[in-house]
């Protein structure tokens, strides 16, 4: 009866709190993972299109992360909602992903194009107007590819997503002194970059 | 050039630019096909997977010690492995006497 209310209808399935769907799969009926996996892929694919850029890769990301969290599903104990324990685990999976391609990373197109250094030069004038913005997030998107993956993390996290030290601290699994020295190593690797850029720029 | 505010801009544009959450057709099918392979291990493939292991690290241990034999000279510098081998395999049938004078 109890896996009836569970039918994966999406309107029923919405009003099932997560922990009945959980304590039904961990009751063996797997195919209630499924609820889950509507509820948060929205979500998910959100986070994760922040760090890989081509669609493919966000997918098997994605999908990483469910088969993480259905394989994991003993470990979560109910005291933290399983969406920050799903979060956790996506923000570790993120990280994994980034370490994996850190290789490709120096390979990164640097080369600037016409938009994005008329959008630098008009930050450097002393009265810039409103950026170009498509400019300014096609330029972000390439320091953020030749950053070390730790502090693409934490840049994102800290700066794109608005989280608190405390919140990327229990994210990452990292301390919150880390949280805080990779911050302040990250900005810091941001204009070095930006500064190469500027010098390619006229080379 | 000062890069802070350039940074700062930077930050802020990718900051009002939110990622689509678009999910691709039947995404959730694919997960759960994949959900569905994940059958716990029986133990006899982990029994399997246990002995190869232990198999693997025996043969790796032997080669190590063959490969130790084969470098450090023989300590008793007596008898040549020649030797050593015809005293083993005559050694039933030579009398015990001769055997403690050599």
């Amino acid at each position: 009866m109890a896996a009836e209310t569970l039918a994966t209808s999406s309107g029923v399935s919405a009003e099932v709190p997560d922990s009945e769907v959980i304590a039904a799969i961990r009751a063996g009926d797997t195919s209630q993972f499924e609820v889950l996996v509507r509820r948060y892929q929205p979500r998910l694919f959100a986070t994760v299109r922040r760090y890989a850029r081509q669609e493919r890769e966000v997918e098997d990301i994605v999908q990483e992360i469910f088969l993480k969290a259905f394989t994991k599903l003993d470990s979560w104990r109910g005291e933290a909602p399983f969406e920050h324990w799903l979060m956790r685990l996506a923000v570790r999976t993120c990280y994994d992903f980034l370490r994996s391609h850190q290789r490709n990373r120096e390979h990164a197109v640097s080369e600037l194009n016409a938009d994005e250094e008329s959008w630098l030069e008009r930050q450097a004038a002393p009265a810039s107007g409103e950026a170009d913005t498509s400019a300014a997030q096609s330029l972000i998107a390439k320091v953020l590819a030749q950053m070390s993956p730790a502090h693409r993390l934490v840049i994102t996290l800290l700066e794109l997503e608005d989280r608190s030290i405390k919140e990327i601290a229990e994210l990452t699994g990292w301390s919150v002194p880390l949280v805080k020295v990779r911050a302040f190593r990250a900005r810091l690797e941001m204009k070095k970059i930006l500064s190469r850029m500027e010098v390619e720029k006229y080379l | 050039m000062n890069l802070d505010p350039v940074l700062n801009s930077l930050l802020e544009s990718a900051r009002r630019q939110k990622p689509s959450d678009r999910v691709p057709y039947a995404f959730e099918q694919r997960v759960m096909a994949r959900v569905r392979d994940l059958r716990p291990p029986d133990r006899l493939s982990l029994w399997t997977v246990g002995l190869w292991r232990a198999a693997l690290s025996s043969v790796a241990v032997a080669v190590v010690l063959v490969g130790a034999n084969a470098v450090v000279p023989d300590a008793s510098g007596e008898r040549t492995p020649e030797e050593q081998l015809e005293v083993a395999v005559v050694a039933s049938a030579d009398p015990v006497v001769e055997l403690w004078d050599r």
